[in-house]
């Protein structure tokens, strides 16, 4: 433009992912703990981390939808399961005394492949959200959850059925084996470290995919669905397409991180895609800040390691507590904390975890003249 | 004002106008009403391209109704109109709003968890084609446009000096900055027609000043159709070309202002009462 040479780099400068260097700083700090930590930890807390890499896509998933579009979706646990099966069917190998769909097909295809199939699923459920908001929405993307645990349940040449499952995708990349003991460029890693790198490379992948897509033009959209859609709809925003778009990339999310979900316990059980997995990620987005890719990947880490630490708590306690909780089980305590964890981010902190960063964050910025 | 402010709106929206002949707007005897209550009762007008026309009225008098039937949020069970030479009674927002039509709310309908520049930058979504795939990846076609709408926006905050909420999100901002975004959004459309409901209600006179000011500097600039309801009549006599009396939904006057000013019917309906409405017309 005349007479105002130089804007151009600037804008592209200041609309850049990571504008500040401070936050380049962060997040290179939390790459390097994210790549240390295999190195350190014990086996069994390695199994959660690789779980929390995953979970964070589906997490990511979610917030597309549901924190930057306005969708909320308890449906998120079926998502997940159609990405499961899908990969597990097109990516999986032959088991002994199973009759089970398992074409054996490399990674490169059965990962992209069960994104799409949950994506085409969520395509054909998004029409509902036309009619539909809020907690009704919720309420019949929660029949969808009965209705893929009916399916995954009853369809036993797909999942093995109820009491038997069946194993995930296998973990085979152009011919390398992830799920199996191996080395690369020198270093050897256990099968739990390579499983953990792959969903790690696939994570960052799909999180950098996400911040570009809400910075975007599309993503402008979503939000403007979800803030104010008759205006958006004024303002030239189709809402059946972007709530369709909406529900379709949220769902691709669900799909690759239910491919990836239990491969590291290689197990994969029809009664896992229930309400209760839904809450869970409904906890990360709510916990981890609606609207916040950050938050998603943070919501995911403190979800899937809150048992965890809610089991190490209770045996540090000075108190026995057994004879304390006779009648609840730690799977109750944990259930009954994320209702608690929910409603207090709900009401306190409504930004979530990424709320607490930013008040950090300004905390510092204005540091030592804070007051 | 400096050589450069004199053009900047012109020079950050080429597209924005249209050589189409003829009316850009023309209504023809609409009826709208809701359960009973007839909200729009046998309007019609035409707006030309550069004509500033106003619609003026009492609180309840239909004029909200006849802009929502416009840009295609009700349904006029009767009439027609044509917008750029086609019908679009029945047409949906969206598609009306990509044949060039761009409006504000009474209410100010921002989108408020966005900064003041996503909300503008949102006015260029029809401007842009990239889609989902595009913009994940972020390259060559998406990347271009997005920085060409950053630099639009940017012409257009500073346009409407708007300059030092870029960053800011409009829930948190004042009332009259915020009736200057939602101008900004719609500008940041390039529309052929600009419809403005009320935008100084609710403004002080300084505020008001400048909201005129910015009016007069589309017209003059951009030269695109504007339809006008306000209910600070020194604003509508000093911008309007033309003015649509309206009361009950009915057309009680059509001319110019002066015209208008003098017409026994308008100062019964309308302008006998004026302190009473400009009391209210803020506060809506
Ligand atoms: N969605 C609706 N449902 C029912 N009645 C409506 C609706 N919209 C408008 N009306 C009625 O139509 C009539 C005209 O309303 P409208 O908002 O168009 O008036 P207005 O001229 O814009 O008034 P104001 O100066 O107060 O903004 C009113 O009686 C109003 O109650
Ligand atoms: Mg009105």
């Amino acid at each position: 433009m005349r007479g105002r040479p130089g804007l151009f780099t600037r804008y592209e400068d200041a609309s850049a992912i990571l504008p500040s260097g401070t936050q380049k700083v962060w997040l290179g700090i939390g790459l390097a703990v994210l790549v240390i930590a295999p190195f350190i930890v014990d086996r069994a807390t390695l199994i959660l981390l690789a779980t929390a890499v995953v979970a964070a896509v589906g997490a990511i998933g979610l917030n597309l939808v549901t924190g930057y579009a306005g969708q909320v979706s308890l449906g998120h646990a079926f998502f997940l399961g159609v990405g499961a099966y899908s990969a597990a069917a097109i990516g999986g190998q032959p088991e002994e005394g199973k009759e089970l769909i398992a074409l054996g097909l490399d990674l490169w295809i059965s990962l992209p492949l069960a994104g799409l199939i949950a994506a085409l699923c969520g395509i054909v459920v998004a029409p509902v959200a036309l009619r539909l908001r809020g907690l009704y929405l919720a309420l019949v993307t929660l029949g969808l959850v009965f209705l893929g645990e009916h399916i995954f349940r009853n369809w036993t040449q797909l999942t093995g059925g109820q009491g038997v499952g069946r194993e995930p995708a296998t973990l085979s990349l152009f011919g390398y084996r992830f799920d199996l003991d191996g080395s690369v460029l020198g270093i050897d890693l256990i099968r739990e470290q390579q499983i953990y790198f792959l969903a790690l490379v696939v994570m960052v992948v799909m999180a950098l995919l996400a911040k570009n897509l809400v910075r975007s033009r599309v993503g402008r959209a979503f939000a403007a669905v979800r803030d104010r859609d008759i205006a958006a709809e004024v303002m030239g925003v189709n809402l059946t397409k972007y709530k369709v778009l909406a529900f379709a990339v949220s769902s691709f999310y669900a799909g690759v991180a239910g491919a990836l979900l239990y491969t590291v316990t290689g197990f994969l059980d029809p009664n896992a895609f229930n309400l209760f997995l839904s809450i869970a990620y409904i906890a990360m987005v709510v916990i981890g800040g609606a609207a916040s890719i950050a938050g998603s990947i943070a919501g995911a880490f403190f979800i899937t390691l809150l048992p965890e630490v809610i089991e190490n708590v209770i045996h540090a306690l000075p108190i026995d507590a057994e004879t304390l909780f006779t009648s609840i089980s730690t799977a109750q305590i944990e259930r009954i904390l994320f209702g608690v964890l929910i409603i207090v981010f709900l009401i306190f902190e409504p930004l979530g975890l990424y709320g607490i960063w930013i008040r950090i964050r300004n905390y510092w910025k204005a540091f030592p003249f804070s007051y | 004002m400096d050589v450069v402010r004199d053009r900047l709106l012109s020079e950050v929206l080429p597209e924005a106008g249209t050589s189409v002949e003829g009316p850009v707007l023309e209504v023809k005897d609409i009826h709208l009403s809701f359960a009973g209550v007839k909200a729009i009762d046998g309007v019609s007008f035409q707006v030309s391209n550069h004509e500033l026309f106003a619609i003026i009225g009492p609180n309840g008098a239909g004029k909200t109704s006849i802009f929502n039937s416009i840009s295609g949020v009700y349904e006029p069970q009767e009439g027609s109109i044509r917008f750029m030479g086609k019908d679009i009674l029945g047409g949906k927002p969206d598609h009306i709003a990509r044949m060039g039509m761009a409006r504000t709310f009474q209410n100010i309908e921002l989108f408020a968890n966005l900064t003041v520049l996503d909300n503008i930058m949102l006015g260029r979504h029809l401007r842009m084609n990239h889609g989902v795939l595009s913009s994940m990846v972020w390259l060559g076609k998406a990347r271009k446009a997005e920085m060409h709408a950053r630099e639009v926006a940017e012409g257009i905050i500073q346009f409407l000096e708007l300059e030092p909420f870029r960053k800011s999100y409009v829930a948190m901002l004042p009332y009259g900055v915020q009736k200057r975004v939602e101008l900004g959004r719609a500008l940041a459309m390039s529309p052929s027609l600009l419809l403005l409901d009320e935008p100084a209600a609710g403004m002080n006179t300084e505020e008001t000043e400048d909201m005129a000011r910015f009016i007069m500097d589309i017209k003059r600039e951009l030269g695109i159709g504007m339809i006008l309801v306000e209910h600070d009549m020194r604003v509508v006599m000093d911008l309007a070309d033309t003015v649509l009396a309206i009361d009950f939904g009915k057309p009680i006057a059509l001319g110019t202002p002066d015209v208008i000013q003098r017409n026994p019917d308008v100062i019964r309906a309308y302008l006998g009462q004026d302190h009473a409405v400009v009391e209210t017309g803020g506060t809506e």
